[in-house]
């Protein structure tokens, strides 16, 4: 029986632009370039090379997002995953983690699946919490912020590398992954690939599909609240010293005075 | 006054310094409760009374060790309806944003991750947080369900509040799901002597500049002249020179300490992210150009290799 991966992207604002909060304090997808989460193509990546070693693996990836996510999906198609499908709603606006997780787990329930691949976290909100969410609500076991993956005879078994241990793990099938930005690094899209992936379905569910109503997601039912949201100060110019010999004692005559030594 | 769930992080009963912040934080709400799992419990509850926990909840099985997550989550459950607490704090690391992610789904509350700070409000506690690379500073508020919220070490100064801390057990029963990912193997890391890089007050981190892993002594050495932990950037990781478990930024550690000082590397908005909220920020880059220099308290435009050993001299020789 084939193996279903379905991999869980996000579309987010380039980190490298200038990121901001709207007025309503969601974060600003409109007024920004937004692409496939970087973090999201390490999942991508792994799920590729799982399939590559199954017998017979079919890779979905999935988003939840705004009409212009459609873009990570394609670049996640054009690394080679073979369908995509998308969860957009105008009542989606503003879900939280929550929030973000229930869609996606009711979405994957619908697709149908046997490995979930999530990234660590997105590079917008960061918080790294949707997998262990997903998990839950779906009841698998969660095999967490690996960097190192395989999956054989139905187990899955990976590297989690803490603070304190490393550990290996193991879990059967069904269950949730999320890989780390150590797992390898991403493929690029080829040329073939780009072309390849114009002609991958793409599938578009709303709420209803999925049978969430409005009053379980969205801003006005987010499980929190951003209350205020202010630039940080820029940092007051520092002192610059070109070093001509004496650069480490000057440093040095810095530290002294901010009491450092 | 309301109870305050504190989700204890130790080893062994050794209570690490994170915990104590959260103690010292959640006393602003309520009366700090603490939930310890694992061994040690009579040893840590001394401490965590002395930071002014009311009592120690306590739990030991082999789960905790033997399977990942789901068991914690389990008995922190069992704590959380025995105590129907105000609000649930757990130390923003990998396992505690996991821990309070199943835990909010659970109970179906709102989550928070990664405060900076927290105050009592009139509708519940207020988290700051540093967002977008902490270009932006938020205060935000769990709606809906008991607020879980995790907080970054160095969030707070620990304070001392002698409480009871008496512990008590707390029955755990374990759920389907607490057995399903198996910790085949542990290896533990081997302890450098120095101070936890989120915990520690002084970084010194080194990055592409430095050249090669035989060099890295040289940060080393700076690093224990000021007492501090080792950083190092990814492109240093990635190019094997220091483990990942130094890395700061997006994708490693955040770090906030008093003094971070950044040689050989240009101050990527990825490793940015990791420490511009750190109070003090030094750098030593010879390329004036670089970007690290716009956040500087300090720079100096010069070969690292040149000016940290002089640096380091300096400093052990006025240190005597
Ligand atoms: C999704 C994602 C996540 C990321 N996460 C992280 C992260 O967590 N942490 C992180 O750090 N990066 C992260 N990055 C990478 C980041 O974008 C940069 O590539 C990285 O921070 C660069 O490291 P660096 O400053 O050491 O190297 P470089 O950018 O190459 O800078 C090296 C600097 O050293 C200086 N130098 C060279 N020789 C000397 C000398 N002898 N004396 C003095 N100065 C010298 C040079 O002038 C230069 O400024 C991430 C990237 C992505 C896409
Ligand atoms: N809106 C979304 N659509 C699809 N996947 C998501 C979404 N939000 C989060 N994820 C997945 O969950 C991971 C962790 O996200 P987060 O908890 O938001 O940091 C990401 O790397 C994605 O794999």
């Amino acid at each position: 029986m084939s193996l279903r991966i379905v991999v869980t992207v996000k579309y987010v604002p380039d980190a490298t632009g200038d990121r901001h909060f709207a007025e309503d304090l969601t974060v600003d997808r409109d007024d920004v370039d937004g692409l496939l989460s970087e973090l999201d193509e390490y999942a991508v990546e792994q799920a590729l090379q799982i399939k590559e070693e199954a017998d017979d693996a079919e890779v979905t990836v999935l988003t939840v997002g705004p009409e212009d996510a459609t873009d990570a999906l394609r670049k996640a198609l054009s690394m080679g995953a073979d369908k995509a499908v998308h969860v957009e709603d105008d009542d989606l606006h503003g879900t939280d983690a929550l929030g973000t997780s229930l869609v996606l787990a009711k979405a994957l329930e619908h697709v149908g699946y046997d490995l979930v691949v999530s990234g660590m976290a997105s590079t917008d909100g960061g918080m790294g919490v949707v997998p262990a969410m997903l998990a839950e609500r779906l009841g698998v076991p969660q095999v967490t912020l690996l960097s190192e993956v395989k999956v054989e005879g139905g187990k899955v078994t990976g590297r989690r590398d803490g603070d304190a241990a490393s550990e290996r793990l193991e879990a059967s099938l069904p269950a949730v992954v999320s890989v780390t930005d150590q797992s390898g690094e991403a493929r690029y899209p080829s040329f073939k690939g780009i072309m390849a992936a114009k002609k991958k379905p793409v599938e578009t569910l709303d709420l209803s599909d999925l049978g969430i109503e409005a009053d379980e997601v969205g801003l006005d039912n987010a499980w929190t609240k951003v209350e205020e949201a202010a630039e940080r100060p820029a940092r007051t110019a520092g002192k610059i010293v070109k070093d001509e010999g004496q650069g480490g004692k000057q440093l040095a005559e810095f530290l002294a005075g901010q009491k450092f030594i | 006054m309301a109870e305050v769930l504190v989700y204890v992080d130790h080893v062994d009963g050794a209570v690490r310094k994170p915990t104590l912040e959260l103690l010292t934080l959640a006393r602003r709400i309520g009366e700090p409760v603490a939930v310890h799992l694992g061994a040690g419990a009579d040893a840590a509850a001394k401490t965590l009374g002395e930071y002014g926990a009311v009592k120690v909840l306590a739990a030991d099985a082999p789960e905790f060790a033997d399977y990942l997550v789901a068991p914690k989550v389990d008995a922190l459950q069992a704590a959380y309806e025995a105590v129907s607490p105000a609000a649930v704090l757990l130390p923003s690391n990998a396992e505690g944003k996991e821990i309070a992610a199943r835990l909010a789904v659970r109970v179906g509350s709102g989550i928070i991750t990664d405060a900076v700070d927290l105050e009592a409000g009139d509708e519940g506690p207020v988290a700051t947080q540093s967002v977008f690379a902490a270009s932006y500073t938020t205060k935000s508020r769990v709606t809906k369900g008991t607020p879980v919220i995790t907080v970054k070490p160095n969030s707070a100064a620990p304070e001392a509040a002698p409480a009871a801390g008496a512990v008590e057990q707390l029955a755990v029963t374990f759920g389907a799901q607490a057995t399903g990912t198996k910790v085949v193997s542990r290896t533990p890391r081997e302890s450098t002597g120095r101070p936890e890089l989120t915990e520690a007050a002084i970084v010194v981190s080194g990055g592409r500049g430095v050249n090669g892993a035989e060099n890295f002594p040289l940060i080393e050495a700076l690093a224990d002249s000021l007492g501090g932990a080792v950083g190092a950037s990814r492109a240093a990781v990635d190019a094997g020179w220091y483990p990942h478990t130094n890395q700061v930024g997006q994708t490693g550690k955040s770090v906030s300490p008093q003094l971070y000082i950044a040689a050989g590397i240009s101050g990527a908005i990825q490793h940015r992210a990791g420490m511009q909220t750190s109070k003090t920020i030094v750098a030593i880059n010879k390329d004036e150009e670089a970007p690290i220099f716009e956040l500087v308290d300090y720079g100096v435009v010069g070969d690292l290799f040149e000016v940290v050993p002089q640096l380091t001299d300096e400093i052990k020789s006025r240190k005597g």
